[in-house]
């Protein structure tokens, strides 16, 4: 989003600040014509920040793969996100959530990176960061994985036994038929949720940044007043937004694998 | 809102390289280095636990010898103990009887010398009462001209002796 800031200044004279501008999905090196069975799957700027995502967590973990007694910073590191993520799911699912760690941790770490990536200021050097995490598409394909994952393995361990997840323990039996729609429902929007959080989330930041953005730009263009008015304090606040910000790149990460976590719970263990 | 407007031309590349990539980062690092990763950890964690318990082990057994010699040195002292005090009872008992030896020898030296005493004594005794008796003869004769018979003069010297 700072290469909003960056472009815009050069046309700020006659173009106004679009905020969803940065959202956008560019075709790359020519491959807007690419198909697959009829579908359009061209490498856009979206995919290649999901690729440069999943290097740079590549290079991190191979960074930490050293496999010494006495780790190193970078080992300690790696290691300490594998550990955090195992005790989420020993303290969220127990011992059988050991089997989640490699999908947990590559849902939790991808979308961590995705979204940090997503927040470097790389406008100032004239390049485009994209946040893809921003977009519904994918974190709705994220999120049915993680639901999907949850079926499988409620459906697979119990069975049709899988539906007293519906039915709290102690539910008086006349509330039956009133309660297992409800929990059924609760249950089945679960993939939305998951997902628009995540989505919902990043967008809104990025949006309050571009439009903070937009009143720096057009309060200086407005004259010294307006610039000491609206444009200095939007700037002051645009620096506490980027701080929470990063907060937020982190704490939707782990909602997300943290739910995800618990929902595997609900499949493993039922109630 | 290109997520909504650009919906229906990029959903399908947006999804096929979700997948792809996720599905890379999946395989190649949930599954080919996580564990490994983990690994490291969990073996770093049982080493430091044997560790661990071998120090445990170590000290224990040095608090058993330590234990042991301590017995052991107890014992010895107990032993040097009872040895020094036998030998300090043998030696009073034998000074005791070495003593009484002595005693033994002092007293029958003094018996010997009383009774060589007494003798000495009664002999003398004897000896004062002849003489006694021959002055007691003697004197009787010269002043009164009467010749005492020897056992006349005994009795009386035995009387005036005896009423001192």
């Amino acid at each position: 989003m700072f290469a909003m800031l960056g472009t815009r200044r050069q046309v700020a004279a006659e173009a106004k600040v679009d905020p969803m501008h940065q959202f956008t999905i560019e075709p790359m090196f020519g491959s807007e014509a690419w198909e697959l069975a009829g579908y359009n799957i061209a490498f856009t700027n979206s995919a290649l920040w999901m690729a440069i995502s999943a290097v740079a967590l590549w290079v991190f973990v191979a960074g930490g793969m050293k496999r010494q007694l006495v780790p190193g910073r970078w080992q300690m590191a790696v290691e300490s996100f594998t550990g955090f993520i195992d005790g989420m799911l020993e303290a969220n699912v127990g011992k059988a959530g050991r089997k989640y760690v490699p999908y947990i941790f590559s849902l939790f770490m991808f979308i961590l990176f995705a979204n940090v990536l997503g927040l470097l200021p790389l406008g100032l050097v004239g390049v485009h960061p994209f946040t893809f995490t921003s977009h519904f598409t994918v974190t709705g394909v994220l999120a049915i994985l993680s639901f999907s994952i949850v079926l499988i393995v409620g459906f697979w361990k119990h069975g049709i036994h899988f539906f007293s997840l519906f039915v709290p323990h102690g539910t008086p039996w006349p509330m039956i038929p009133i309660i297992f729609p409800i929990e059924l429902i609760s249950f089945m929007v679960r993939p939305f949720s998951l997902g628009l959080r995540l989505f919902v989330a990043m967008m809104a930041g990025h949006v309050l940044l571009e439009v903070l953005s937009s009143f720096v730009i057009d309060g200086w263009n407005a004259g010294i007043g307006f610039g000491l008015l609206v444009g200095l304090p939007s700037f002051v606040l645009m620096v506490g937004i980027c701080a929470l910000e990063i907060l937020v790149a982190g704490i939707q990460a782990y909602v997300f694998a943290l739910l995800t976590s618990l929902y595997i719970n609900d499949a493993e263990n039922l109630h | 809102m290109p997520q909504i407007a650009q919906l229906a031309e990029t959903y399908s590349s947006q999804v096929f390289w979700l997948l792809i990539i996720f599905g890379l980062v999946f395989l190649v690092i949930g599954r080919g280095m996580v564990p490994k990763v983990m690994d490291t950890v969990a073996m770093r964690d049982s080493q430091i636990a044997e560790d661990l318990a071998a120090a445990q082990a170590a000290r224990d057994l040095a608090e058993q010898q330590e234990e042991a010699w301590r017995k052991r040195e107890n014992q010895n002292r107990a032993d040097a103990h009872a040895l020094i005090s036998a030998a300090k009872a043998e030696a009073a008992v034998q000074a005791e009887q070495k003593l009484a030896a002595a005693q033994k020898r002092l007293d029958e030296t003094l018996v010997g010398a009383e009774q060589r005493i007494a003798a000495a004594r009664a002999e003398a005794a004897a000896e004062v009462e002849s003489i006694a008796a021959d002055a007691a003869q003697d004197i009787a004769r010269r002043l009164a001209g009467i010749d005492v018979a020897r056992p006349n003069a005994e009795a009386a010297v035995k009387k005036v002796l005896a009423h001192g």
